[in-house]
């Protein structure tokens, strides 16, 4: 963003703010940032330690499994939805089905065809990534709200296939799905982070790492090119968009397809990790979750979307002895936060930008919401 | 003609918006569109520059017929429209707004990024600024220097004085003569019959979805029946309204029909 002005519109924040931080940042060379990956890497790497694990996840669950197993792959599919919904502005409320291709592409092939773990990746992210193209085809002339009730639709269709179908063993699901190839020699500081095995939480987790710290890099890349111009045109005016020269139809499959594409890689891991899968485990929960996680961290900002993540994946965890009244609770801060902070936790100076417009900042999601500063142009522009 | 439209037709769903109509812009003209809401300004505007599909009739553009070509196609045709609502990016800045304008184009914009900033200063002294927070005169501006940044041949513009105040109104509309000037074919729809009659060489009268005038705009603007449902004055009132919303009051009450400047000077 190279949005350098001061005034950004008087999009209200109530609470902390990150632009000074945001603007020294944007602002910051190579030699300045570098450092900072760096150190986030590492800060990643040592974030299953016992040290930090006795604060995040004090009431005996296994800290490292509920990274790899919850925040991890949470993080990864939010990154994934973010493209959709944070970047594109298409509300997907069936993201789920993508993770569910991922996860079965995996589960079938490896099983039935005793294809390897990383063969069964490469075909389930272009498998995905078809089903991608396969919903978003027909239905991204849809807008707003109608797409999103189609993508529900398909989510559901996903799952009830699977629970029906012989072929993957119906509501039983797929056991024994192999786990990567284990490298057990290898051993640094008394971790074995290439040794996969159902209770091997740590090399999940980094290979998740792996998977987001790629996602990363191809989706900042994608933000900065011709593709995230033409993205952020698309979610903040569609037909503006189109009368600019932009292909609309084309740039919002793409969206789809790489969206999807990741969330089906998310499923792999996911479904190697816990070696069985069934259609439960696939459940429009799961959909719900990842979106309130963009939302809630600022969609269309990455940092901000892997905080949602972690925060929406983390909280239930971490507040397991209040038992039932954990969701309800968690509920509760979910409307605290959009009250308070509709823009999300960490949002982009963009996004603020499109908010205080009043069109929500999704484009074309259909939800026209006044945002608290369009009483100002409303005025103007009444006769 | 670098425009014609040939008896086209639009539905909404089952509702026709448009029931033929056929109308004609010829290369360096400005010709307006005129007539109540509800009348097919709009929809006219969003056939041609490929937002809504036609279900039957043709447009044709420079010779070519362009009816099933997809929008983003026709920009690079040569076709630039400023939306009805204006359509500005509001989280992009307002240089990121006017190189949006450029997305179709593989040359480099400068030259038309200046002059859209030549044409409005406003822009130039507020290139950082996010497009969302600026006021509706300075957003009609930027609607209109980003299709210009586009290069078009002919430049559709869906009521541009709307909502604005109306020295903004007199400011936006001289733009729009001195656009035209430099060789901009101009396609103007507007609620302000007045202002756009006394700047277009041609006009069309639309009535729900069919056109029931075409004549020169001076013609138009001594015409009774046009002064009574579009001017906001004359005595004579017709018997048959067109409409039940129809024939409101052009947007400053009463204008001064007597301040009659004649027809625009030709344009270059």
């Amino acid at each position: 963003m190279n949005l350098t002005k001061k005034d950004d519109g008087g999009a209200r924040s109530a609470g902390w703010s990150f632009d000074e931080i945001r603007d020294r940042w944007a602002s910051a060379s190579g030699i300045v940032r570098w450092p900072v990956y760096l150190l986030l890497v590492v800060g990643a790497l040592f974030l299953p330690s016992e040290a930090i694990g006795s604060f995040m996840a004090p009431g005996g669950s296994d800290w490292p499994t509920m990274l790899s197993d919850q925040i991890a792959i949470y993080v990864l599919l939010a990154l994934g939805l973010n493209v959709v919904v944070g970047m594109a502005g298409l509300l997907d409320l069936g993201y789920v089905a993508f993770y569910a291709v991922g996860g079965y592409t995996i589960a079938s092939f490896s099983t039935k065809y005793g294809w390897s773990f990383w063969e069964t990746l490469v075909l389930a992210i272009l498998f995905s990534a078809l089903a991608g193209v396969i919903l978003g085809a027909p239905t991204l002339r849809l807008r707003g709200d109608y797409l999103a009730i189609v993508t529900l639709g398909f989510g559901e269709i996903v799952k009830r296939t699977a629970a029906n179908s012989s072929y993957v063993n119906g509501p039983r699901g797929i056991q024994d799905i192999p786990h990567p190839p284990t490298l057990s020699e290898f051993e640094i500081l008394g971790v074995q982070p290439l040794k996969y095995g159902l209770l091997d939480s740590r090399p999940y987790y980094y290979l998740l790492l792996l998977f987001i710290i790629v996602t990363i890099v191809f989706v900042k890349r994608m933000e900065g090119s011709r593709v995230g111009r033409a993205w952020a045109s698309i979610r903040e005016d569609e037909d503006a968009a189109e009368l600019m020269g932009v292909p609309t139809f084309k740039f919002k499959l793409a969206a789809f397809a790489i969206g999807a594409a990741i969330g089906g890689s998310g499923g792999v891991v996911f479904a190697a990790k816990q070696s069985s899968i069934n259609p439960n485990n696939f459940e429009f929960l799961v959909s719900a979750l990842i979106l309130a996680a963009v939302v809630l961290g600022g969609s269309g900002n990455i940092p901000g979307v892997i905080l949602g993540a972690f925060v929406v994946a983390w909280l239930p965890e971490r507040f397991r002895e209040l038992k039932d009244y954990r969701m309800l609770i968690f509920g509760f801060v979910l409307v605290l936060m959009m009250v308070f902070r509709p823009e999300g936790l960490w949002p982009s100076r963009r996004r603020k930008a499109e908010l205080a417009e009043g069109t929500g900042g999704m484009g074309s999601m259909g939800a026209e919401v006044a945002g608290p500063e369009s009483a100002g142009t409303s005025a103007e522009v009444g006769k | 003609m670098l425009l014609e439209i040939r008896d086209i037709h639009v539905h909404y769903g089952k509702i026709a918006a448009l029931k033929g109509i056929t109308a004609a812009v010829d290369e360096g003209e400005i010709v307006t569109l005129i007539g109540a809401n509800g009348a097919g300004k709009t929809t006219t505007l969003k056939t041609v520059s490929g937002l809504r599909p036609l279900s039957a009739g043709s447009v044709v553009f420079d010779g070519e017929d362009i009816s099933r070509m997809p929008g983003h196609r026709r920009v690079v045709a040569g076709i630039g429209q400023a939306p009805e609502g204006r359509g500005i990016f509001p989280g992009m800045t307002v240089e990121e707004n006017l190189l949006m304008g450029a997305y179709a184009r593989k040359d480099s914009p400068a030259k038309e990024l200046a002059e859209a900033y030549e044409l409005f200063p406003r822009l130039a002294e507020r290139k950082g600024q996010a497009g969302g927070t600026m006021s509706g005169g300075e957003q009609q501006m930027l609607a209109i220097g980003r299709a210009l940044v586009a290069k078009p041949k002919v430049l559709l513009l869906d009521e541009p004085s709307m909502g604005l105040a109306p020295m903004l109104v007199q400011q936006i509309f001289t733009i729009i003569q001195e656009i035209n000037r430099r060789g901009v074919t101009v396609l103007l729809v507007e609620q302000n019959a007045q202002q756009a009659l006394q700047i277009a060489h041609r006009a069309y009268v639309l009535e729900t979805g069919r056109v029931v005038k075409s004549a020169p705009a001076s013609e138009l603007l001594d015409d009774p029946e046009v002064r009574a449902a579009y001017l906001g004055g004359g005595s004579d009132v017709r018997e048959d309204t067109p409409s039940p919303e129809g024939a409101p009051p052009s947007e400053e009450g009463a204008p001064d029909l007597q301040k009659k400047d004649g027809p625009p000077e030709a344009a270059g």
